[in-house]
C-alpha cells in the first residue's frame, strides 16, 4: 500500500514537472532588476564583483539573517549531539603520511582561505567560500591526530565576536545618521583592495563566523559518542 | 547556446529533483533519506540558476576595467549562494538527529523506529495497540514476548 | 559545448541514481561527490563563477566530510558481511 501511494505521488510530481517544463524558455529571459543593478553597481557600490555587491550591499540584511540561520543550525546540531565521548583516543593512529600531509596543508589552506575572503569584492569568492576553506583548514589537524580535541571555548568566542562585528559595522553607520549597513569607508577606486565601502570588513566578519562555526560543528561531530 | 542545450540542462534539473524526491519517499533507511534531501536541494539550486540564464552573457564581474556588454543576472546567483550554504546547515542538523535516533532506538530502519515509537507512546498511555501484519520480524517477536 | 554538457549531465544523473541504489554507504557518498562536482562545472558553464566556487567548496568538500564523519559514528563505514 505504501509503495503504491509513493509511486502515485512520484507520478503526479513528474506530470506536474512536465507541465511546468512546457512553459519555461531557455536563454531568452529579460532580467529587470538584475539589469538595473548591473548598470549602476560600479558607481554606487564600487565593487568589481557584482554578486558581492548584491549579497552585502543591496541585500545585506538577508545575509545577516542567513548568518542567523547558520548559527541556529550549528548550535542545534551541537545541542542534539550531546557530550563528547570519553574514549576519544580509541581511534587508530592515522599514520605518517596523513600527519605530514596535514602539516603541509594547514598553512596552505589558511593562506588560500584568507586570500579568497579578502578579495571577495574583486574576484569570485568572498566570505562564505573562504570561510568553508578556513573551517577545513582548522579541522584537518584534528583528523590527522585523533587524540587532540579542539578548544571549543575559543572557537565559540571567535564566532560570537565575528557575528557581533557584522552587526556592529551596520550599527556604526547608523551613528552618523544614515541607515543600517551604510558604507563606512571610502568607495575608493574600482579594482583596488581597499575599495567598495565597508564590503571587505563585512566579508571578513562573515568569513570568520562561517569558518569557526563549521569547524566547531565538525569537531563536535567527530568527538561525539560512537553508537556501536 | 541552442535550444537543445537548454533541453538537456532542464532535464538535468528536473531529473535531480525527481530522483531526490524518489529517494525521500521510497527509502526506509534514514541516511538514504538524508542523501535524497541533499540531491533535492542540488536540483532546486540548478533550476533556480537555469531559469534566469541569458544566452550570450558573461559573468557579472569586471575584470581589469573591461565591462562586458551583456552580463548575467547577479540577483539569482546571490540567492543560490545563500541557498547552498543553508543547505549544508540543514545537512549537519539532519545528521546529528540521525545519530540521536540511532542512540535512542538502536536502528536506523524507519519501519522499526516507527513501530517502536508507537509502542512506547502506547505503553506510556496505557492503550493496547493492534498488531499489524506489516510489522518487521524483530518487532513482532518483541510484541509476542510481551503479550 | 553541447557534447560536453550532455556528457556532464549523463554522468550526474547516473551518479544520482547510484546514490540511492548502492548498498555500501561509502560508495553512495562518493557518488554524491560526483554529483556535486558535475553541478559545479555546470555552474561555470552557466556563467556563475561565485556559485561554482561555493558549490565546489561546500558540496564536494564540506558536505562529503560531514557525511563521512556521521557514517563513521553511525557504524556504517564498512559493509558488514
Amino acid at each position: 500500500m505504501r509503495r503504491l501511494s509513493s509511486a502515485l505521488f512520484l507520478l503526479g510530481l513528474g506530470l506536474l514537472i512536465a507541465a511546468i517544463f512546457q512553459t519555461m524558455e531557455f536563454g531568452s529571459v529579460a532580467p529587470i532588476a538584475g539589469q538595473a543593478i548591473n548598470t549602476v553597481a560600479a558607481e554606487q557600490v564600487g565593487a568589481a564583483n557584482f554578486v558581492t555587491a548584491v549579497v552585502l550591499a543591496y541585500r545585506g540584511f538577508d545575509t545577516l539573517l542567513e548568518l542567523t540561520i547558520l548559527f541556529t543550525a550549528a548550535t542545534a546540531g551541537g545541542l542534539v549531539l550531546g557530550k563528547p565521548r570519553a574514549g576519544a583516543s580509541r581511534d587508530p593512529d592515522s599514520g605518517f603520511i596523513l600527519r605530514a600531509g596535514a602539516d603541509l596543508f594547514f598553512p596552505l589552506l589558511l593562506v588560500v582561505g584568507l586570500y579568497i575572503i579578502l578579495h571577495g569584492h574583486l574576484t569570485p569568492g568572498g566570505g562564505f567560500q573562504g570561510g568553508v576553506i578556513l573551517a577545513s583548514a582548522f579541522f584537518i589537524p584534528i583528523l590527522a591526530r585523533p587524540g587532540t580535541s579542539m578548544n571549543h571555548r575559543r572557537v565559540s568566542l571567535i564566532e560570537g565576536f565575528a557575528g557581533a562585528g557584522f552587526i556592529l559595522i551596520g550599527l556604526l553607520a547608523m551613528l552618523g545618521g544614515k541607515e543600517f549597513l551604510s558604507p563606512l569607508l571610502d568607495q575608493g577606486e574600482l579594482g583596488a583592495l581597499l575599495s567598495a565601502g565597508s564590503l571587505p570588513l563585512l566579508y571578513i566578519a562573515v568569513g570568520l563566523k562561517v569558518g569557526s562555526e563549521l569547524a566547531g560543528l565538525l569537531a563536535q561531530l567527530s568527538e561525539t559518542e560512537a553508537t556501536d | 547556446m541552442t535550444m537543445d542545450t537548454g533541453l538537456i540542462l532542464y532535464t538535468a534539473a528536473f531529473g535531480l529533483i525527481l530522483i531526490g524526491s524518489a529517494g525521500i519517499v521510497l527509502s526506509t533507511h534514514l541516511v538514504r533519506i538524508i542523501f535524497g534531501i541533499a540531491l533535492l536541494e542540488a536540483g532546486a539550486n540548478l533550476l533556480l540558476l537555469l531559469a534566469t540564464y541569458r544566452a550570450g552573457s558573461a559573468a557579472p564581474i569586471i575584470v581589469e576595467g573591461r565591462i562586458p556588454a551583456v552580463m548575467a543576472d547577479p540577483v539569482p546567483q546571490a540567492l543560490v549562494l545563500t541557498a547552498i550554504v543553508i543547505g549544508v546547515g540543514i545537512l549537519a542538523l539532519a545528521l546529528s538527529l540521525a545519530l540521536r535516533v540511532q542512540r535512542a532506538y538502536g536502528t536506523l530502519d524507519l519501519r522499526e523506529v516507527r513501530q517502536r515509537l508507537e509502542q512506547d507512546i502506547a505503553g506510556e498511555a496505557g492503550i493496547d495497540l493492534p498488531s499489524s501484519s506489516d510489522a518487521p520480524q524483530a518487532v513482532m517477536t518483541r510484541q509476542e514476548g510481551q503479550a | 559545448m553541447q557534447l560536453l554538457v550532455l556528457f556532464i549531465v549523463v554522468v550526474m544523473l547516473c551518479s544520482a541514481v547510484a546514490v540511492l541504489l548502492l548498498k555500501d554507504f561509502l560508495a553512495a557518498l562518493a557518488a554524491f561527490s560526483v554529483v556535486s562536482l558535475g553541478l559545479s562545472v555546470l555552474f561555470v558553464i552557466l556563467r556563475a563563477p561565485d556559485v561554482a566556487m561555493t558549490e565546489a567548496a561546500i558540496g564536494a568538500g564540506l558536505s562529503s566530510l560531514l557525511f563521512a564523519l556521521a557514517l563513521r559514528r553511525l557504524g556504517l563505514w564498512r559493509l558488514k558481511e
